[in-house]
């Protein structure tokens, strides 16, 4: 299928929207009535046609705009794309990775040919065509992962694996909901997810981490996350809280439908064939409230899982200042009906 | 007292003589000269003969544990006036050292931070480092914003010696930076910053 890929903006007018196809396929996050944290991982298998789960490396129609959005953030901030020195072998690794994915359930778009180590790569939506050695980073533009993540949408941390731990040593980080690449690289995994309230207590992270530790190469896996975000800006970055928090005072009852979203981050991990390292794909979806009410079932259940969250959590993911006027805004949307479980709608 | 439970902070778990170490490198901030001074008492002064010690009085001056370190008479002791030559000094101790040499620092945080980013700058585990905190709970903290650092942070929210936001510490700590993180507290209200309150003594 041909995307038609959509000329928006992640700031200043924000013009980003969803077309129908887009809101139908939105990867709603939650499938019950009130959310906890848990270690929700599945399989990341092929899912149903039409869903962001039909390809394993998701192209939408935000494509071009994001890669435009992330390039400006480069710009301002090279901070945010870093790797340290021993995660060479990774980065091919996730070039590789995406590329074939890419190029294997986008062939309109992306085309990869190898002749040996001598490959050609072509990104027809980004108007780029370029052949190199792979294995020699010295033939291409940029460091292999910040080469490639230039061109896939989401942000990718490579995670080394050690000690029987995981350890944040390499990443490309522009779309974040509120965590420093440039502070967390080199920790751990129980480090980097130190400033999470609850999950350490309930023992999330340690069986979160013995499963990563076994994950397999070819059987990745993946789970969603959430936050909600004021206006659909991707940069939702600790080192520009100052220039976005403001948006958080401009949430009105009248406005609040097209201004709040719901940020959804669909985690999948992927084992690394060369490097024994893990790829950590963080792909940010939005969606404003105003679209994600034309589905009748995620409408009921967004507001009873707003309303049962508990305070720590809705601060720590900064809803606290706005959930009063999301509930009450949302509740012309649940008519007590019961739901279906799961996150698809009806 | 340090608080305790932050994740990503390292654990100060306190000097401890190594017998089988080739060399010791003792590097001391202020209140940390009795950290090595305990040592002595505990273990007997046996592997100061084989010791490096580098010492930086800082605020602990009128104390004069110059004098009792020096006193201690091990292999090397060093002074500095201020960290900078400190850390001079240190890499060159580094750069020469061999295998079966011990790093121990000792200080208030901020300095075992800055010492042992040198050492793993130089290929050492961190884990093999030997810490002990002592004298002021002041932490070192990095603007997320601007990324500068400011040293001897005894209040939160404080004002960035860089860029001037006032910012909120967090209870989160890069060991590669050696510094906790800073974050613009009334970032969405701007000019409501709560009173700096007394938090690092």
């Amino acid at each position: 299928m041909t995307i038609t890929f959509r000329s928006e903006t992640f700031r200043d007018d924000f013009t980003f929207r969803n077309s129908l196809y887009n809101i139908k396929r939105f990867p709603f996050p939650f499938d019950r009535d009130e959310y906890m944290y848990s270690v929700n991982m599945e399989p990341h298998i092929r899912g149903k046609a039409d869903s962001v789960f039909e390809n394993l490396i998701d192209v939408d129609e935000h494509y071009v705009a994001e890669m435009q959005d992330r390039a400006m953030v480069l710009k301002d901030d090279p901070l945010r794309c870093q790797a340290l020195p021993h995660m060479m072998a990774a980065q091919w690794d996730v070039l590789e990775l995406i590329m074939e994915h890419q190029a294997q359930d986008y062939p309109e778009h992306f085309t990869l040919t190898k002749d040996g180590d001598r490959w050609r790569w072509i990104n027809r939506p980004m108007g780029i065509d370029d052949t190199f050695t792979f294995g020699d980073p010295a033939t291409l533009p940029h460091p292999p992962m910040e080469y490639i993540t230039r061109q896939a949408q989401g942000d990718f941390c490579i995670v080394d694996q050690r000690d029987n731990n995981l350890w944040m040593d390499a990443g490309m980080v522009t779309t974040q909901a509120d965590w420093s690449l440039d502070f967390d690289i080199g920790m751990n995994f129980m480090e980097w997810h130190g400033p999470v309230p609850l999950a350490h207590q309930i023992g999330v992270f340690d069986r979160a981490l013995k499963f990563l530790l076994n994950l397999q190469q070819g059987k990745p896996t993946r789970r969603l996350n959430w936050t909600m975000t004021v206006n659909p800006r991707l940069d939702t970055s600790p080192e520009n809280y100052h220039k976005w928090g403001p948006d958080r005072t401009t949430v009105t009852p009248e406005n609040v439908g097209d201004k709040m979203h719901l940020r959804v981050e669909l985690q999948s991990l992927w084992r690394l064939p060369r490097s024994n390292a893990i790829l950590f794909v963080i792909r940010c979806y939005l969606i404003s409230l105003n679209e994600l009410v034309t589905v009748p079932k995620w409408g009921r259940r967004l507001p009873r899982v707003l309303k049962s969250l508990p305070p720590e959590i809705a601060d720590y993911k900064g809803l606290t200042r706005n959930r009063p006027i999301m509930i009450d805004w949302l509740a012309k949307y649940d008519d007590g009906a019961p739901t279906s479980a799961g996150i698809h709608p009806d | 007292m340090l608080v305790q439970g932050i994740k990503s902070r390292p654990e100060y778990k306190g000097l401890d003589i190594d017998p089988h170490a080739k060399r010791h490198l003792f590097v001391l901030e202020g209140e940390g000269a009795q950290a090595l001074m305990d040592q002595v008492g505990a273990k007997g002064p046996d592997f100061l003969a084989k010791s490096e010690i580098l010492y930086l009085a800082a605020g602990a001056a009128p104390k004069a544990y110059d004098v009792a370190l020096s006193a201690l008479a091990p292999d090397v002791f060093w002074q500095a006036p201020t960290l900078q030559p400190l850390l001079f000094r240190l890499r060159a101790c580094l750069e020469q050292a061999r295998m079966g040499t011990r790093l121990s620092i000792a200080g208030t945080e901020g300095f075992i931070g800055q010492i042992m980013q040198v050492a793993i700058e130089y290929g050492i585990d961190y884990h093999s480092i030997h810490t002990e905190h002592r004298g002021s709970t002041a932490r070192r903290v990095q603007c997320v914003h601007c990324k500068g650092i400011t040293d001897n942070v005894t209040t939160s929210p404080f004002a960035c010696s860089h860029c001037g936001l006032p910012l909120l510490v967090r209870d989160h700590y890069s060991r590669r930076l050696g510094a906790f993180q800073g974050v613009n507290i009334d970032a969405e209200e701007p000019g409501t910053a709560p009173e700096p309150e007394e938090m690092f003594p």
